[in-house]
C-alpha cells in the first residue's frame, strides 16, 4: 500500500499520540485525586486527634473540681441521672463532650 | 508522603519523553515505505514492549511474594499488572489506528502478533475479577500471585511462539540480526523505549505510594477508633 499523504497520515499519527497522552493524563489525574483524598482524610484525622487532646486537657483541668464530690466532704452522694463526671463538667463549662 | 527516588525518576521520565518526542518528529527520517504514518511505531512498539515487560515483572514480584510471604510484593505485582493493562489498552488502540492507516482495516484476525497480544491482554483482564472476588486478604494475595506467575510465564512463551510463526502483515521489529532500522530510527526507538520504561517506573512508584499511604491511613483510623473505644 503506498504511503498516505501527510495531511491524511497526520490525523492518524495525532490520534495515536493523543491516545497515549490521554491515557497517561487520565491515569495521573486519577492517582492525583486519590492522593488528594488521602491528604483530606489525614487532615480530618489530625483535627480529630487535636480535638481529643484539647478535650483531654480541659478534662484534666476540671477533674479536680469534679472529684471533690460530696463523698469527699464526708456526705452521701445524691442520686442523680447517670451522667459521667467528665462529661458533666464539660457541659457545665460550656464545652462539647469529648468525641469518641 | 512520596516514596524515595520518585521525584528524580519523574523528572527523568518527563525529560526523556520530551526528548523522545523531539527525536520522533524532528530527527528520525520518514520511512520510505509508510511515510509519516510510521511515526506511530515510536509510541506503539515501546508501549507494547514495556507492557509485556510489566506483566513479566508482575510475575517475578509474585514469586517474591510467595517465597517471602511479604504482602508488599503482592502489592507491587498488582500495581505492575494494573499499569501494564493500561499500557496494553494503549497498544491495542494505537495499533488499531496504525492498522487502519496502513492496511485499511482496524484489526486483522489472521495476524499472530495482533491476536496473541489480544489473548495476553484478555488473560490479564481476568486478574481483576479473580483478585477482587476474594475477600480474605491473605488468600487474595496468594491466589493473585499464583495467577500472576502463571500468566507471566505465558508471556515469553507466547512471544516465542509468535516469533516462530510466519508473519502475514505485521512486521517483526526485534530480530536476531538487529532488525532493519537505520541509525537515526534505531536511536529514536531506543530513546522512546527508555522514556516508556521511565514513565512506567514513575507511575508504578506513584500508584504504589498512593496505595501504601491509603493502607497506612486505614490502619491509623482503625487504631484510633480502637483507642477511643477502650477509652470510652
Amino acid at each position: 500500500m503506498p504511503a498516505l499523504p501527510l495531511d491524511e497520515a497526520g490525523k492518524y499519527v495525532a490520534g495515536a499520540y493523543v491516545v497515549f497522552l490521554a491515557l497517561i493524563v487520565i491515569y495521573v489525574a486519577i492517582i492525583g485525586a486519590k492522593i488528594a483524598r488521602i491528604e483530606r482524610q489525614v487532615s480530618e484525622l489530625l483535627e480529630l486527634t487535636d480535638h481529643d487532646e484539647e478535650a483531654g486537657r480541659s478534662e484534666a483541668v476540671h477533674e479536680p473540681e469534679a472529684r471533690r464530690s460530696p463523698q469527699d466532704a464526708g456526705l452521701e452522694a445524691p442520686q442523680t441521672d447517670a451522667r459521667p463526671d467528665a462529661e458533666q463538667s464539660h457541659q457545665d463549662a460550656g464545652l462539647e463532650a469529648p468525641r469518641r | 508522603m512520596f516514596s524515595k527516588g520518585l521525584r528524580p525518576i519523574a523528572a527523568a521520565a518527563v525529560i526523556t519523553t520530551l526528548v523522545a518526542f523531539a527525536l520522533v518528529f524532528f530527527y528520525a527520517p520518514l520511512d520510505a515505505d509508510q511515510g509519516f504514518i510510521q511515526k506511530i511505531f515510536y509510541v506503539h512498539v515501546p508501549m507494547a514492549i514495556v507492557a509485556l515487560g510489566g506483566f513479566v515483572a508482575g510475575g517475578i514480584m509474585a514469586i517474591k511474594h510467595l517465597r517471602t510471604g511479604d504482602s508488599s510484593w503482592d502489592l507491587r505485582s498488582y500495581v505492575a499488572i494494573h499499569l501494564s493493562i493500561i499500557l496494553g489498552t494503549g497498544v491495542l488502540i494505537t495499533g488499531a489506528i496504525w492498522a487502519k492507516a496502513s492496511w485499511g482495516h482496524w484489526w486483522v484476525w489472521d495476524e499472530p502478533v495482533l491476536v496473541s497480544f489480544l489473548i495476553v491482554f484478555l488473560l490479564y483482564c481476568v486478574y481483576y475479577p479473580l483478585r477482587f472476588s476474594i475477600e480474605d486478604p491473605d488468600r487474595q494475595a496468594r491466589y493473585s500471585s499464583v495467577f500472576a506467575i502463571a500468566a507471566g510465564a505465558f508471556v515469553p512463551i507466547n512471544f516465542t511462539a509468535v516469533r516462530l510463526a510466519e508473519a502475514v502483515t505485521h512486521p517483526r521489529v526485534l530480530s536476531q540480526t538487529g532488525g532493519s532500522l537505520p541509525g537515526e530510527m534505531r536511536l529514536t526507538f531506543l530513546v522512546c523505549i527508555l522514556a516508556m520504561v521511565l514513565l512506567f517506573v514513575t507511575l508504578w512508584k506513584l500508584e504504589l505510594t498512593a496505595k501504601r499511604t491509603s493502607a497506612q491511613l486505614k490502619r491509623l483510623r482503625t487504631r484510633l477508633e480502637l483507642r477511643a473505644e477502650t477509652a470510652g
